[in-house]
């Protein structure tokens, strides 16, 4: 048995990440934005939308919203077979004063599970803030998806009063999709956080 | 990613808490309720993957991606290292994003208000790719401290943001870098909210190996992420 190396330990992103993580209006080029399909791309286009709230309810104007997704098909550009994703799956979003984000992409298709039946479909998100000391994991599932949702082996880990907090709710607005999925980072409807 | 790996939890003993009440904004911003342990599934083992494309000649060099009409002041310095897992081995080919105030303090973000000069010729942001090594390397301008409105008086020690992917969605790391020696991390409670035993981990040390002659001086920053649960077979053992 070696002796392990310590974790480095994590530090808030604090409130200046803009011009290094999200450039593109400091002119800077950026790894990645909130739009993660062109017009071709294959797969139902949403849009995902909600804010970050702190315990207050205040909007959390410094927050940095990734998401993690597979394509349509539900494939990951980085699993064995993601050669053939249709797209990179990662996408970033800066909050703006009213803790607002914003994605563009496609509803992503099932993966499979740790027992190799598919879980529901879902968005992987890691948030971080001014104030928060450590990222954080959860997960956007969909409404719209009841009793893939209910199978979910992920969901099934969690307490079934707090299984709200991870589901987006589908709104129709005009020819758009849009599911909206707020972010409460305490309070009675704290969204669930997940070590992992 | 890497097949047939799960990765070892993180080790929240080394990190600091959710809420750290000298360090205000925590206490309404972390979140109360226990975080609910699920199972690395294939949406956390796998994770975004940038290659050379994404990475444009100059970013890995502060001191000349964003220079208009010269050099920007202050103290140039090299921060160079290695990006490990915890079997100390090598995290290649992963991208490192970093930020950081210029030498004066300032930050170019339109929030900063701190009355300290923008430098025309450094922006502070640059980014690279592990070797496959795990080593990386920035040229930059050490950074100044800056006030901050946390509580009278308080000044953030200079630093350095890291933004690391490591091969998965939950290798995941943001951190700082901070400087030896540095009187202001006594009196920084983002710093202080690590546990004392980790907060060495942060602090780069001066390294006369990588400090460049009639150039720049040089420091040393390890990051180790977490790594593989259980120690991966090497090949042919």
């Amino acid at each position: 048995m070696t002796r392990r190396l310590g974790q480095t330990p994590s530090q808030t992103v604090g409130p200046y990440f803009a011009y290094a993580l999200t450039p593109e209006s400091y002119g800077y080029r950026g790894i990645a934005t909130n739009r993660l399909v062109r017009p071709e791309t294959p797969g139902e286009h949403i849009v995902l939308e909600g804010r970050v709230l702190d315990g207050a309810g205040q909007p959390v104007e410094d927050a940095l919203v990734e998401i993690w997704q597979a394509d349509a098909r539900g494939r990951y550009a980085d699993a064995p077979d993601g050669g053939q994703a249709d797209f990179l799956g990662f996408a970033r979003c800066g909050t703006d004063g009213e803790g607002r984000f914003r994605f563009e992409t496609v509803k992503p298709g099932p993966v499979p599970g740790p027992d190799g039946r598919p879980m529901a479909p879902h968005i992987a998100v890691c948030l971080t803030a001014r104030g928060l000391l450590n990222h954080l994991f959860t997960r956007i599932y969909f409404d719209d998806e009841a009793e893939a949702n209910a199978a979910d082996p992920i969901l099934q880990k969690v307490p079934e009063d707090r299984r709200h907090t991870l589901i987006a709710r589908r709104e129709a607005r005009g020819e758009a999709v849009i599911y909206r999925f707020d972010i409460h980072l305490q309070g009675q409807a704290e969204t669930v956080f997940f070590e992992v | 990613m890497r097949p047939n790996i799960r990765y070892a939890p993180v080790d929240r003993r080394s990190h600091p808490p959710m809420i750290h009440p000298p360090y205000r904004s925590t206490t309404h911003r972390g979140p109360t309720r226990p975080l609910v342990p699920i199972p690395q599934t294939l949406t956390e083992l796998t994770g975004p993957i940038y290659g050379h494309d994404a990475i444009g000649e100059l970013d890995h060099d502060l001191t000349r991606n964003a220079a208009k009409n010269g050099e920007p002041i202050g103290e140039r310095i090299l921060v160079a290292g290695r990006v490990l897992d915890e079997h100390g081995r090598p995290v290649p080919h992963t991208l490192i994003e970093i930020w950081q105030a210029n030498a004066a303090g300032r930050y170019i973000h339109r929030r900063d208000q701190h009355h300290a000069p923008i430098d025309p010729n450094f922006h502070g942001a640059g980014r690279c790719l592990t070797d496959e090594d795990g080593w990386y390397r920035f040229i930059t301008i050490r950074p100044g401290p800056y006030p901050w409105q946390n509580h009278a008086n308080a000044w953030r020690p200079p630093h350095i943001h890291f933004s690391l992917f490591g091969p998965a969605f939950v290798t995941r790391l943001i951190t700082q870098m901070y400087f030896p020696g540095d009187p202001l991390l006594d009196h920084d409670p983002i710093f202080q909210a690590v546990p004392a035993f980790a907060r060495e981990r942060l602090i780069a040390r001066f390294d006369l190996d990588l400090t460049q002659p009639e150039f720049a001086t040089g420091y040393r920053f390890d990051i180790i992420l977490r790594g593989p649960a259980e120690t991966p077979m090497e090949d042919g053992r």
